[in-house]
């Protein structure tokens, strides 16, 4: 089966404090490879961690927009030091490429008219919400990961009317918290000013289990992120049908370029629903996916779809 | 409503209404009715956290003073300064997550007033921009104004030990003599590689009576108790000791030792980020 409208791609922004070397393979593969359309990039979680890839940003930008990809710049997502206010403000005023804003400071750094597109990060739970910003210059939104289907498909709907793209988180562990204090670091008995880069040692994150042992969530320094992936292969028909234009993929160690081409193919039809679920959990090896937010429950439950 | 906010104003008490949930999609009507009836009946701020709320309150109720909620997570002076231009905020209501040092020099960027947590719980998560609770729940400050809903607390007994559940998931054990703390997910105890403890924060509430002068030195002009999902008794303590101590500090006497410990949570309590070391 076809789906009705064809929905494209995106890879979000690494999440994870990856090594420079790690973080440019990372881009150059998908350049050459992954079928997507749009791709983030740039430190949204720890300034401290962006001197450390800094210089290989312009490369990984140029080499994507070589391979035709749109490639657009994402802010950091709690803006609070002077470096990291000139830093955004300096980020925002870049030509030649397209700006994620993650905080609303970034809103204040835009100049007139400009264009940009929101991230996760921003709260756009409503159509009010999404025609402000679209009056402010938004031309795209990745909608909070936390939403249920009914806001989605009325948000999808409002950013249609506005001729804005409406994106859903897709693939990946759901960001649900971030704050001013940074927990690897007190996992290591540090503080964030003085931590010792601990958040290099978990490229996926660090796994955080209860009492009893259950994994629940995912430490990766000041974000505190899902142990399940958010996984809505099973869900891209529903999805597409609310008019959501991109589903975004965000970055873990796993092969990104065959979850992208699983969607890929899932949402061209060349794949039914069932090879594609067995084709990312293949992938993705002994992760458990969640969807409950999709459907207005815990973002922890898987949800199956009734045979 | 419309009584509660006479007897107020009787008493020489401003009444400011939050209505700082995020509208929903496709049921914004009823917060705009929340909006039109608080000023009708004669609140004197709004206290909201959602742009499209902001725009609307804005545009109806111009003279209306607004007021940004903490679940805007305003944490700096650019975005502050941004929504006193977008629209007209004359108060902000600061994160919990910034040190006194911060605040002061926020207030050194701003025009608008500043109002800061001093007593209540230690959200450490920049609020408004928080899912854990949703995660494990389905319900979240965002989307219904309530975190960790009592409803998903549980409590059972294993091996003599007391252990308190939130949405099936372990949250805490303790003793069965010592009192269980309320499970949200931020104050909980886990794992992560080696570490076994609270890996986000101790279950205790923030108390930051014995720092007023230094938060009235960093320009904060409003101090806030949280007053929510609290008893009378617990808002009528808290307000009393509070208010002695703004007082004492007006009058050039010392703020005196806080007398709230036994209304905080665990029956402990820390003074948060506004202690850099907190980070």
């Amino acid at each position: 089966m076809i789906l009705p409208q064809r929905v494209s791609l995106s890879i979000g922004p690494v999440l994870f404090n990856w090594p420079a070397q790690r973080w440019s393979d990372f881009y150059a593969r998908l350049a050459d490879e992954a079928p997507v359309d749009s791709i983030y990039v740039g430190e949204v979680v720890c300034s401290k961690r962006l001197p450390y890839y800094l210089d290989a940003i312009a490369g990984a930008v140029d080499r994507l927009q070589r391979a035709g990809k749109t490639v657009v710049l994402s802010t950091l997502a709690l803006v609070t030091l002077p470096r990291e206010r000139r830093d955004c403000a300096d980020m925002v005023r870049t030509d030649g490429c397209e700006i994620e804003v993650n905080d609303i400071s970034a809103l204040a750094y835009l100049t007139g008219g400009q264009n940009f597109r929101v991230g996760p990060y921003i709260n756009v739970y409503n159509e009010s919400t999404l025609r402000y910003l679209a009056d402010f210059g938004a031309t795209s939104v990745c909608l909070p990961p936390e939403l249920p289907l009914a806001s989605v498909a009325a948000i999808a709907a409002e950013a249609r009317n506005l001729h804005l793209d409406c994106e859903i988180w897709a693939f990946g562990r759901i960001p649900l918290a971030i704050s001013g204090r940074c927990y690897h670091a007190r996992v290591d008995g540090l503080t964030k000013d003085s931590c010792q880069f601990g958040c290099s040692r978990d490229h996926d994150g660090l796994g955080v289990q209860t009492l009893d042992g259950k994994d629940i969530l995912a430490l990766n320094g000041v974000q505190t992120m899902s142990h399940s992936y958010c996984n809505l292969i099973d869900d891209v028909d529903r999805v597409a049908d609310t008019g959501i234009t991109t589903l975004r993929l965000s970055p873990h160690t796993c092969d990104m370029v065959a979850i992208a081409q699983t969607f890929r193919d899932r949402l061209d039809g060349k794949i039914g629903a069932e090879e594609a679920t067995a084709c990312v959990s293949e992938i993705c090896g002994d992760v458990p996916f969640s969807n409950g937010y999709l459907f207005g429950r815990s973002g922890v439950e898987m949800i199956r779809k009734s045979p | 409503m419309e009584k509660s906010i006479a007897y107020a104003h009787g008493h020489e008490t401003k009444v400011f209404v939050a209505i700082n949930t995020f509208p929903r999609a496709g049921r914004e009507q009823i917060w705009h009715s929340a909006v039109d009836d608080s000023v009708t009946l004669g609140a004197d701020a709004l206290i909201l956290a959602d742009l499209g709320l902001l725009a609307y309150a804005t545009d109806r109720h111009p003279l209306v003073r607004r007021h940004l909620s903490v679940q805007a997570a305003a944490a700096n002076a650019d975005t502050i300064n941004f929504y006193a231009r977008e629209f007209g905020v004359r108060r902000v209501v600061l994160p919990r997550v910034l040190t006194i040092d911060e605040i002061a020099a926020i207030n050194r960027e701003i025009d608008c007033e500043t109002e800061a947590f001093v007593f209540g719980s230690l959200c450490v998560m920049a609020e408004g921009r928080c899912s854990l609770s949703s995660y494990v729940t389905g319900a979240s400050p965002n989307l219904n104004g309530v975190c960790s809903p009592g409803s998903q607390v549980a409590y059972r007994e294993c091996d003599g030990k007391l252990v308190s559940e939130l949405g099936g998931f372990a949250i805490h054990k303790v003793d069965r003599s010592e009192p269980a703390p309320y499970p949200t997910i931020c104050k909980g105890y886990f794992s992560a590689g080696d570490f076994h403890g609270h890996v986000f924060e101790e279950p205790a509430g923030l108390d930051g009576s014995a720092l007023i002068p230094q938060l009235a030195m960093a320009g904060v002009t409003a101090l806030k108790i949280e007053g929510r999902q609290r008893s009378r008794a617990y808002v009528g303590a808290a307000v009393r000791n509070l208010r002695r101590a703004i007082d004492n500090y007006a009058a050039g006497l010392p703020v005196g030792e806080s007398a709230l410990l036994h209304l905080s949570e665990g029956q402990s309590t820390t003074q948060g980020a506004y202690q850099k070391a907190w980070r």
